[in-house]
């Protein structure tokens, strides 16, 4: 089914919700909203985007966050995990209960989930790691093993150490400055879990230094990555197109596809890393593409609007980290 | 009291005068998912070019103080695409499609003109010649009186007769009203504006450009007195050109000052990124701000602020700033 056809089941939804609780968690900020529409849609990976400043904000531009969890209380609340980096993010934190709040969501392809039992590594890098806990809830339903494998700066920065510790199999922590866990990133640690976890997937949420890494590591063992990635976006329902990164659709080509409808969840394999923030000279439509190098299913139809960028196997979910290149 | 919201786009009449404006929409399909695309007057879509473009490398957006810059470089899927997909999908939801079509040259808007009025329930072209994110952008042909009016003639000759073509001018030269006589001298039978203004921002921690493109176009409300103005000064040099006022509307009183400026319709842009059914909302506002001042059709105030205050004086506005 696609979301963006406006489904009424699945495609996201505009709510005013209220605000029921607002907590510190170490360096974050979780809020919980009451957003019954958002939580009956919500599938792991999923996110939302807020609008910050009250009615005659001077932000014009939603924050985007990945959704944390979603409960069945006051008909169905939506939770989402922040730094307060800029202005937006603490407006949103100065929140109190019984504010209210325009959010939209749930934005973005969820998480593709193993049909058969496989053991999924979940790699975090610092409040990265938010929607990571939803979906070990989904996969340990279908009974797959999970393994947490969680870094960011400090320990203060590891979001959901301790939940990773109580609900996984086994759960790493790497901390760039030792406070946490092993000293390090978690991409020094990724190859010894993935073989002592047998691990059969990979799914990573993250900055994205952190995803192209995974990637690459990765690749040595022949294992699926899913990666959730961090675009600066403006709308994060399709309209706006700054949230763009070129992503090699299952016909080989590549196309600018949008971080918040296409993804966030995109195949790492499918995303030219090394290439963002570049119109690769080959990408479609690219200045001196020709039209006729493109034949087939899924060209045309795909470069800019609506371009799904794969097919089966192609980009299946996503998540979007809050975080941004520039504090917002 | 119901208000009198129709308007007239060339020979089809709009039910109200909120429209989405050139950019800030796709092609409808994503805002369908929050608000049903046939209640506002009509979709304006984003500029479709003869092939299709990747666009500019990100990133292509930076947050300005009630204001945006963006510096996509018009990313799309092309005339085939859209009208294979986009513009049948519109109008089986019952929207009035109104096509924005970019080219860098005359010859591109005449080949897109002429795609154009082969396909059938297209409600009027706006021609988008004041995009700033293009690569040639020192040769925005809404600067250049002529020039702005060769792309205007090619379209013109070629699109049906009963189908409107309004030209899309830029705030950013020195007197609009120049290109907007030459727009019309040229056959344009309406007038868009208006088009963002060229920004720039650096990044005070990289202290580097914040846009890969380094320039990008400023919109949002901070635009918004630019737009009156220029809508303004048009609407005084060529009172019986219809306009479609855009920049920076936030809400319904925002749509009444660019109407009360001269607007015949009003689209809504940046707003849209802020609040995805800022359309209607805006559509029910601008209801309530016409009926509460006693306003009983839309055509009564189009125009109004250029009447002096002994007729304006009718209808006592309130200040409800």
């Amino acid at each position: 089914m696609n979301p963006r056809d406006g489904d009424a089941e699945t495609g996201p939804v505009q709510a005013r919700g209220t605000v029921l609780t607002v907590r510190r968690v170490d360096a974050y900020y979780a809020m919980t909203v009451v957003a019954p529409g958002i939580a009956a849609r919500f599938r792991p990976g999923q996110f939302l985007a807020v609008a910050v400043g009250g009615p005659q904000s001077s932000m014009l531009l939603r924050r985007a966050f990945s959704i944390h969890d979603v409960r069945p209380d006051h008909g169905g609340t939506v939770e989402f995990i922040f730094a307060a980096s800029g202005p937006g993010t603490r407006w949103l934190a100065e929140r109190r209960p019984r504010d209210v709040l325009d959010v939209t969501g749930p934005h973005g392809r969820p998480f593709p989930v193993p049909k058969e039992p496989a053991a999924c590594l979940l790699v975090g890098g610092g409040y990265g790691s938010a929607p990571l806990f939803s979906l070990a809830g989904k996969l340990k339903d279908r009974n797959c093993p999970v393994d947490f494998l969680l870094g960011a700066a400090s320990g203060d920065r590891v979001f959901g150490a301790l939940t990773a510790r109580r609900t996984g199999r086994t759960a790493t922590i790497t901390t760039e400055d030792g406070s946490l866990g092993s000293r390090g990133l978690v991409t020094d640690l990724l190859g010894q879990v993935i073989q002592q976890a047998r691990t059969d997937v990979i799914y990573a949420c993250g900055p994205m230094p952190m995803l192209r890494q995974v990637t690459v590591l990765a690749r040595r063992w022949d294992l699926p990555v899913l990666a959730a990635v961090e675009e600066a976006m403006a709308c994060g329902i399709g309209v706006c197109m700054t949230c763009v990164l070129p992503v090699v659709g299952s016909d080989g080509i590549t196309r600018m596809v949008r971080a918040c409808t296409d993804g966030p969840v995109f195949r790492g394999e499918q995303i030219r890393w090394d290439d963002i923030g570049t119109i690769p000279f080959d990408a479609f439509g690219a200045p001196g593409w020709e039209p006729r190098a493109v034949g087939g299913a899924g060209g045309p139809a795909a470069a800019g609007g609506s371009g799904a960028a794969g097919g089966p196997g192609g980009p299946g979910a996503a998540a979007a980290g809050g975080r941004r290149p520039h504090g917002r | 009291m119901a208000v009198d919201l129709r308007t007239r786009l060339g020979d089809t009449e709009l039910p109200n005068p909120v429209l989405t404006a050139s950019g800030c929409a796709g092609s409808g399909r994503e805002l369908a998912q929050f608000l049903d695309v046939s209640r506002i007057g009509a979709v304006v879509t984003k500029s479709v070019q003869l092939v299709p473009r990747a666009g500019r490398p990100t990133p292509r957006m930076a947050e300005t103080a009630s204001g945006m810059l963006n510096s996509i470089g018009l990313q799309g899927p092309g005339i085939d695409a859209f009208l294979q997909r986009d513009l049948p999908w519109l109008l089986s939801r019952g929207a009035r499609a109104v096509v924005s079509i970019a080219g860098s040259t005359v010859g591109e808007y005449a080949e897109l003109a002429t795609r154009l009025s082969a396909a059938a329930g297209v409600t009027a072209v706006e021609v988008n010649i004041s995009c700033p994110n293009v690569a040639e952008r020192g040769q925005v042909f809404a600067c250049d009186p002529s020039a702005a009016a060769a792309v205007i003639d090619a379209v013109r000759a070629r699109t049906r007769y009963d189908v409107p073509v309004f030209a899309k001018l830029s705030p950013d030269v020195t007197d609009i009203v120049t290109v907007a006589r030459s727009c019309v001298a040229a056959g344009a039978d309406g007038l868009s504006m208006i088009n963002t203004l060229l920004g720039m921002a650096i990044d005070p921690v990289t202290m580097r450009p914040v846009l890969a493109g380094q320039t990008g176009g400023l919109s949002g409300p901070a635009i918004r007195p630019v737009a009156v103005r220029c809508i303004w000064q048009v609407r005084a040099a060529l009172p019986d050109v219809p306009i479609i006022g855009m920049g920076g509307i936030r809400t319904g009183q925002d749509a009444l000052e660019l109407i009360l400026a001269g607007a015949w319709m009003v689209a809504v842009g940046t707003t849209i990124f802020h609040d995805p059914s800022a359309c209607v909302r805006i559509l029910r506002e601008l209801d309530d701000e016409l009926a509460q001042r006693g306003i009983e059709r839309l055509a009564d105030v189009v125009g109004l602020a250029h009447e002096p205050q002994a007729m304006a004086g009718r209808r006592p506005a309130r200040n409800t700033r």
